[in-house]
Order: C-alpha cells, then structure tokens, then sequence
C-alpha cells in the first residue's frame, strides 16, 4: 500500500491510511527523502493517525525519516500518534528521541511554521535540536 | 472462540496480518481497546522476529479461559537458528541483527505471561498471553 505525499506549500504530508508493511515504510522514507529534493521542502509532515500500531521497525523507520530529511535541510513531524499507540510504545521500550511530534495535522502545520520562521530570521543556519 | 488460528510467518505482510488477526481475537474476547494495542505491538515484534532469524515461521493465537480470567495466547515458533543466550536475548538493547534490540524484552513488557524456549539449531518458541478479568 503506496503512502500518498501531498505537497502543501513547502511542505510534504504523508498521511499513512492503512496498515504498512515494514517494505511500504521503507518506500515511504526512500520517496519523503528523494521528494526533499524533488520539491525543495523545508518541512515533513508524517501523519500515523490511521496506524492503530506502531513497533520498532515503524518507529525506527520514522526516526530515520526525520533525521535524513533534516540532513537534507527539512524539518519533520510526526502527528496523530493515538493514545493506545502511545501507551504501548512506551511500554516496548520506543521513543522517538530528536523527532518532533504534535497531536495532529493542525499543530504539526503551526509548528513547521514556526520552526522554518526561525530558521529565516536566523539567516541560512540550519537548527540543530538534540 | 476456542479455535486456534494459525498464521503462517514468511513475509513482511504476514507480520501485519498476524497482529490484526490477535488485534480481533482480543476484540472478541473483549479486551480493551488499550490492551488490543499492546497485544497487537508484541505480536509484531515476535513475528518480525521469525522473519528476520529464521526467515519462516508461525504464529498461532487462541483464547483460554482459567477461573474467572479470559487469556489471549500467542505461539510463535520456528525452525531457525535457535538462540544461544535466551537470557541475553532477553535483555534490552541486545541484538544479532542490528535491529533495535527491542523486540523480545519489549514484547515481555507487554505481555503478562512471557516464556521463551529454544535450541541452537532446532529453532524457537515464544508463548506469551494476556489476561483480562471477566466482568461478575
């Protein structure tokens, strides 16, 4: 199942439908990265809303989404983890350190906005949080 | 209810059908929506274990009732190369397949009951289940 990219400005949203096997997530993080480029994007929206779970191999997927996009210059986000999703993450031992997250499409968009406004008036620096 | 279900294990999308089919029989059992999550996670985890390890497998899921608790069990075996050091294997961050060494601890976390038996070059079985209390 091909995870639809949409472009929004510069941003990219990948909002995830359905369940993803672990070769749909690496298509996923191969297109997000060569999209970067494709589309000048400085900001990443992953939208995991539908996924009622979320393992190691999809949060790992996930971190190296946002840290490879951010070598290439865009921010990432990833919104609409559901509580349960949350809880068993915890449980299983998974975080999702360095990677942003907000609760849903609306926050993820107002926080892209805020971190590439940042990124303008600091000059051309890249920001480098943990 | 009582019918066990068996999944074969030997491609990636065989590890989404096993923990949506544990997700609807913890459903059923009347799990809640939390406790379907976390069965689901540790059903993903074991069984991307078979894939990676042993390459083929399965994993059978089946309800139990003991006194007044209801059970969701889950077997995943297979005929791989065994694990050396269950205890080891068993232990965060330790992994032989530069994965993320989360898979059979975090399982554990999830689960109530966890017991793992395997020999070198005979393969592996992970039991696990998880229990709810049903309502007086």
């Amino acid at each position: 199942m091909e995870v639809p990219i949409l472009k929004q400005g510069h941003y990219l949203i990948a909002s995830i439908q359905s369940a993803l096997t672990d070769a749909d997530l690496s298509q996923l993080r191969e297109a997000l990265i060569e999209r970067v480029g494709r589309f000048r994007a400085r900001g990443v929206i992953v939208d995991v809303t539908a996924l009622d779970v979320m393992d190691s191999f999809a949060v790992r997927t996930l971190r190296d989404i946002a840290h490879m996009a951010r070598l290439r210059g865009a921010e990432t986000v990833i919104v609409g983890i559901q509580p349960e999703v949350a809880f068993a993450m915890v449980q299983l031992g998974l975080t999702l350190k360095g990677v942003s997250t907000a609760l849903d499409l609306e926050e993820g968009l107002a926080f892209l906005d805020r971190q590439t406004q940042l990124r303008i008036e600091r000059g051309s620096g890249r920001i480098d949080r943990g | 209810m009582a019918d066990d279900q068996l999944i074969p294990i030997a491609a990636d999308v065989d590890v989404v059908t096993a923990r949506q089919r544990g997700r609807d029989l913890a459903a059923e059992a009347g799990f809640s929506s939390g406790d379907q999550t976390v069965i689901a996670a540790a059903i993903s985890e074991i069984a991307r274990n078979i894939l990676m390890y042993a390459k083929r497998g399965e994993v059978a899921l089946s309800v139990v009732t003991n006194g007044d608790r209801q059970g969701v069990v889950i077997v995943a075996r297979d005929q791989g190369p065994g694990i050396r050091d269950v205890s080891r294997a068993l232990e965060d961050g330790y992994s032989t397949s530069g994965g993320l060494g989360l898979g059979l601890p975090g399982a554990r976390r999830l689960m109530d009951d966890f017991d793992v038996s395997s020999s070198v070059g005979k393969g592996t079985t992970v039991t696990m289940k998880k229990w709810r209390r049903m309502n007086a």
